[in-house]
């Protein structure tokens, strides 16, 4: 068994996927609009994470340039993820602001009483 | 006199409606708004109009941003499917734009009017920008472009309802793009590249790695979400159903399409059709198809609100274009393309049909249409005709793309799956029946005695759509030519 080599190298992997799913399932299960935005974050940041981990070198530093760096890590999915973090910055703000709408027209924000209320509307 | 722009309109296309988007910010005056967007889309309208001409007669156009060579800079890459794709997005929002002042000025409030149309180009950039891109991940950005100014533009419908619609699909659409992202970084970390065609040169040696096909099974489930594949497709009735008329309209015209062309784009491009091979996506995909073909129908066949009604029967079409994907063939692939521009066509036409009766009697509960067949006769006769052309009459688009489908079926020796097709059409007849029995059959009520036509503003969009049902029902060279040679470069078959 090699597995104790193994768990550390891949330790940014292992967290990425137990993030993923404490995000996913808090996304899933709770009633609480403002809990599933949340859920809905370490989700985003979970990914976050696994492009960081994917650019990541051994021994690599900054992506600088300079004569005494040899190796550097990939600056290319730090890119990305900064765009991702605008996104999901976009959609946390438009859910909140549509939890405010729902906490006005409704007056909760609880999943079961909005469904509730939903059927009576319809 | 614009000849310099030629060799950008692969971009300008996508520019045009982002930059009028923030303009109609900053004029805050709701007729302005309103041409601006009208004026903006159109010009999309010409340049994708252009640009499947160029394509058909000189081959794919490559644009580079920045003039950065294209596996580091993003490229933008147009072929026969996307610029067909591209064709009727445009040419579906061009026309709902026109529908839309009346409609849009009955249902939400006027100092709101020009955010409406601010969010409408939001939207509209971000779905030709899917379309039109070559780089997965700037596929990703205008994935979530399109999708948070539709979740906005849920939001704006005027029952309260709309509010927890637009929350809902926000929650499973962000889920969707971030797996789309996780598969696109799993890719990357295989291929070391997100352009397009560089990953597709890529795949063959990598197919059999655990990653690339945990990555495809991500962007499945992912895009699965966004095109309301049954099982996920439960955002999807809520959406349409409290949405303002004009956006319901748009939005199941045009945006799953654009999820369905990803789909195609993820499958045939960049994995290339042998992939099938390895994972049986196939499979899943026909028995999903096929769930969502019957029981969506007969959902459809239960409802009362009529716009529910349509959504429940946009789900199931969307299983007739899935069904055609898993065929994995050329005749399979033609079924799709056609039934994406076929099914804009249809649900258009009915969706501003049902936002002309709307506008007239308020509601949009079957209960409410009685005697409308003689009251708003032009209306009604329109809901019919794209209804017709819904169940796939001959002579109309519908049938059009249930041909194909059952031929790809039949070739592939798969008639159980042909009869299924059949049931499905038999299963819309009951419901778009429903509708017209009411509307024509029942006597008019006296209360609704008063209700006159829909004005011509509206009449007329809605007629250009039932008169395109019938024109590319009966003269379909031009379609399906288009439909084939993007099939067969999908399958990568000799044109």
């Amino acid at each position: 068994m090699n597995l104790s080599f193994e768990i550390p190298g891949l330790i940014n992997y292992w967290i990425v996927i137990i993030f993923m799913m404490i995000g996913l399932y808090i996304v899933i299960s709770h009633g609480n609009l403002i809990k599933k935005i949340v859920g809905l974050n370490i989700f985003q940041v979970s990914v976050f994470v696994l492009y960081i981990s994917i650019s990541k070198i051994d021994g690599g530093s900054a992506p600088i340039l300079d004569e005494t760096i040899k190796s550097y890590s990939n600056p290319l999915p730090h890119v990305l993820i900064l765009t991702a973090i605008v996104v999901g910055v976009a959609t946390t703000s438009l859910g909140l602001a549509l939890i405010v709408r729902i906490r006005e027209a409704f007056g909760t924000v609880e999943e079961d009483d909005l469904l509730k209320s939903e059927r009576l509307d319809d | 006199m614009f000849e310099f722009l030629t060799p950008h309109q692969a971009i300008l296309i996508v520019v045009i409606p982002l930059l009028a988007s923030p303009i109609c910010l900053i004029v805050r005056h709701s007729g302005i708004a309103w041409l601006i967007a009208l004026v903006a889309s159109w010009i999309s309208f010409a340049i994708a109009i252009n640009l499947l001409n160029q394509v058909t007669t000189v081959g794919p156009i490559s644009y580079l941003l920045g003039n950065w060579p294209a596996p580091w800079g993003i490229e933008y890459k147009v072929d026969t499917l996307s610029a067909f794709v591209l064709l009727f997005i445009s040419g579906i929002s061009s026309i709902t734009l026109i529908f839309a002042r009346k409609s849009v000025y009955f249902e939400i409030a006027e100092d709101r009017i020009y955010l409406f149309y601010t969010m409408f180009l939001l939207a509209f950039a971000g779905l030709l920008g899917i379309t039109i891109t070559g780089d997965a991940f700037n596929l990703f950005v205008f994935l979530e472009i399109s999708s948070l100014s539709s979740y906005v533009l849920i939001s704006l419908g005027s029952s309260r309802n709309a509010l927890t619609a637009a929350y809902r699909y926000l929650i499973l659409g962000t889920v969707g793009a971030t797996f789309y992202v996780i598969g696109v970084g799993l890719l990357y970390q295989m291929t070391g590249t997100l352009n397009i065609a560089d990953l597709a040169d890529r795949m063959p040696e990598l197919s059999d790695t655990k990653t690339v096909l945990i990555s495809l099974g991500f962007i499945t489930v992912g895009i699965g979400l966004k095109l309301g594949l049954f099982p996920l497709h439960v955002w999807l009735p809520n959406a349409y159903a409290y949405a303002p008329s004009v956006v319901t309209a748009f939005l199941a015209a045009t945006a799953t399409k654009v999820a369905v062309y990803v789909l195609l784009r993820v499958y045939f491009t960049i994995f290339g059709y042998q992939i099938f091979n390895k994972l049986v996506i196939d499979e899943l995909l026909l028995v999903l198809g096929l769930i969502a073909v019957i029981s969506m129908s007969i959902v459809a066949i239960f409802q009362t609100n009529i716009k529910k009604l349509l959504a429940y029967s946009s789900v199931a079409q969307v299983g007739y274009m899935v069904i055609g994907i898993s065929a994995v063939t050329v005749t399979g692939l033609t079924s799709t393309i056609l039934h994406l521009f076929n099914h804009a066509l249809i649900k258009g036409g009915l969706f501003l049909a049902l936002a002309a009766i709307f506008l007239r009697i308020k509601s949009v509960k079957i209960d409410d249409m009685a005697g409308l067949g003689k009251l708003m006769p032009f209306t009604m006769a329109a809901f019919l005709m794209s209804g017709l052309s819904l169940i796939g009459v001959p002579l109309t688009v519908g049938f059009i793309s249930k041909w194909y489908l059952i031929l790809a079926t039949l070739e592939k020796g798969w008639w159980p799956v042909a009869i299924i097709v059949l049931i499905g059409s038999l299963l819309s007849i009951v419901y778009v029946w429903k509708v017209i029995e009411i509307a024509y059959f029942r006597p008019v009520p006296d209360k609704s005695s008063k209700i006159k036509e829909a004005p011509l503003s509206m009449l007329i969009p809605i007629w250009i759509l039932v008169t395109a049902n019938y024109y590319f029902g009966i003269a379909t060279d031009y379609t399906i030519s288009s439909a084939l040679s993007a099939a067969k470069e999908l399958m990568g078959v000799a044109l």
